[in-house]
């Protein structure tokens, strides 16, 4: 008893060790080159349900490269590649992914596997929500949700980039999630900025994936003290 | 035109419709790509009564006693899952509704001769047929596997030749027409047979393609990003995603995508050239008037079309209905060539069957004397 005690004890102060050295990485990400002008989304407007919901509004877009107008570009993907660590996901708060107005939101977004993913309909029209997992062992799904039902809840057990979330009632609504082994992750704002907590000490790979932009890889080694990386993306 | 759509998953669930019985889904939710779904699954269950009717009417009286038992059983087991499973009303009801019909039906059921064997034998094919196609467009569905979309599109277009080809045998037209009574002096019969199987490769291409789920693969024509053949490298192919910008959600393109639609487009191009050898060859040996040459010529005015609609589908990045037109003229292609090759079977023989076609012709009458 004595011993699992001894045990129990070393374990925590290490753990909070860990912590207490444990840096955040931040930084901005911009994109070089003109993206290709964003598409208004027309079979939205003219969908005699989910037209109502917009109707006094523009037309909605694709929303491909959300450009700042400096280059700041928002739905970068940003994580730390082969990080020694579990996930986190089963204890996390479960992320929600919202329709509204016939359109997913959040459009890019990252959890954890085993983390809950709450999908909820806003709107007053019915969806089919379909996951399209590419990755052996995330099962794909397609689920029906009638307006102000339950959201439904959708887990993810191995990690996939990029997973599709769609629905084919209306053809032009898709997300997509990144699903991580463990914590270390973030998603870039419109202001192109992320922060990725309490990282332990170590060298790592920070990758930088946007859907359309491409991938980048950046070697860092995080100390004591915060990081700041900032990563060029670029569309030729 | 669901595929065209992007909407092959809009109803989630089969065979109900949204936990309804497919015939009870309330119009006011047939909306969005539901309605296309949902559609072709009452344009299909329509089609499954029809083959059925077609199936059964050859094999009077027996399908006479079909009818009766079959309607008798439905309307037992309708009245039993309404009474025991209330929770299946609809489908109770269901059972209830064609029982009630085929019950009285069998009364009034034709009375005449069974049909010749061969018309049996066809009618069960396409029954079997048109119920497989039902349950791979259902597995596809419930199994999420688009590899089953592309034996569901396929097998489609078969069907659709195998009824315009039982149609054929069945009209008065066919059963009066000579046998083996023109001379086959170049081998029509296997231009058309050749011509006839690089459309169906076509087809299971095409169909290849669109349950790819990416949308265009090559945004131009008649050149390919530019040029006569693309770059498939993978940087190249990752500037063509860079730049493409789609409303559905399709998936990012591929080498191999890109590559199949070119295989597509040469394909086409010697669809091209076959047909239009089938029409040359055919005015040549058999003259303008022949039913054959009329045919041919059909064949390339439709071949013609499939090329323009082909064209305008990349034009108009690829929009529904014009990618529904083309696989529309695709099937009615591929009907066309299969008819025009049956129908040189029959209408064409080897020079020497012809002689002594002839010669028996020449002996009856003086055997007759």
């Amino acid at each position: 008893m004595k011993k699992k005690t001894w045990i129990l004890a070393t374990l925590t102060v290490a753990a909070s060790l860990q912590l207490g050295m444990a840096a955040d990485i931040t930084g901005k990400v911009t994109l070089k080159g003109t993206p290709p002008p964003e598409k208004p989304i027309d079979a939205l407007k003219n969908d005699p349900n989910c037209g109502k919901l917009v109707k006094d509004k523009e037309v909605p877009k694709t929303r491909f490269y959300l450009v700042g107008d400096k280059g700041q570009l928002a739905d970068v993907i940003v994580s730390i590649k082969g990080i020694p660590g579990k996930s986190t996901g089963a204890q996390a708060k479960p992320h929600l992914l919202d329709q509204v107005n016939c359109e997913y939101v959040p459009y890019v977004s990252a959890v954890q596997t085993d983390q809950k993913i709450l999908v909820r309909n806003s709107d007053p029209v019915f969806h089919n929500v379909h996951p399209t997992p590419k990755v052996q062992g995330n099962n794909e799904a397609n689920k029906a949700q009638m307006p102000k039902a339950p959201d439904l809840e959708f887990t993810f057990t191995k990690p996939e980039e990029l997973l599709r979330f769609k629905c084919d009632v209306h053809p032009w609504m898709f997300a997509y999630v990144s699903v991580f082994d463990h914590p270390y992750f973030s998603v870039t704002g419109t202001d192109g900025t992320f922060t990725i907590q309490n990282v332990p000490p170590g060298k790592y790979t920070l990758e930088f994936n946007h859907r359309k932009a491409g991938v980048v890889t950046k070697e860092i080694e995080v100390k004591d003290s915060n990081v700041t990386v900032d990563a060029e993306l670029e569309v030729k | 035109m669901v595929t065209s759509h992007g909407v092959g998953m809009a109803v989630p669930d089969w065979p109900n419709t949204y936990g309804y019985n497919m015939f009870f889904f309330p119009v006011s939710k047939w909306v969005g790509g539901v309605f296309y779904e949902h559609s072709l699954g009452a344009v299909g269950s329509a089609v499954v009564l029809r083959v059925l009717i077609l199936a059964s009417r050859p094999h009077v009286p027996k399908s006479r006693r079909w009818l009766k038992s079959g309607g008798l059983i439905l309307l037992v087991a309708g009245a039993l899952v309404c009474a025991l499973a209330r929770a299946k009303w609809q489908d109770g009801l269901f059972l209830l509704l064609v029982g009630a019909v085929a019950f009285p039906a069998s009364f009034i059921w034709p009375k005449s001769e069974p049909a010749p064997k061969w018309m049996r034998r066809m009618g069960i094919i396409a029954l079997v047929a048109v119920i497989f196609q039902g349950v791979l467009g259902g597995l596809r569905v419930t199994m999420f596997k688009d590899e089953l979309g592309i034996f569901h599109g396929t097998l489609a277009q078969l069907f659709f030749l195998f009824i315009c080809l039982m149609a054929l045998f069945l009209s008065r037209w066919w059963q009066t027409l000579p046998q083996g009574a023109v001379t086959d002096r170049v081998g029509l019969r296997w231009f058309y047979f050749a011509a006839t199987g690089l459309i169906f490769l076509q087809l299971i291409l095409g169909a290849t393609m669109r349950h790819q789920h990416a949308g265009l693969a090559i945004s131009d024509f008649p050149l390919a990003y530019g040029e006569l053949w693309p770059d498939m490298s993978s940087e190249a192919v990752a500037k063509y995603n860079q730049n493409r910008v789609e409303t559905t959600a399709y998936y990012e393109i591929t080498a191999f995508q890109i590559g199949l639609q070119m295989a597509h487009r040469i394909l086409a191009a010697l669809i091209f050239v076959a047909v239009l050898v089938c029409v040359w060859l055919t005015r040549r040996e058999l003259g303008w008037q022949n039913p054959l040459s009329k045919l041919t010529t059909l064949w390339m005015t439709l071949i013609v079309t499939q090329v323009f609609l082909g064209a305008v589908t990349i034009w108009t990045n690829k929009s529904a209905d014009i990618a529904t037109a083309h696989v529309a003229v695709g099937a009615l292609s591929l009907m066309t060539g299969g008819l025009i090759t049956t129908l040189s079977l029959r209408r064409l023989c080897n020079a020497s069957k012809t002689y002594s076609l002839q010669a028996a012709a020449f002996a009856q009458p003086s055997a007759s004397k």
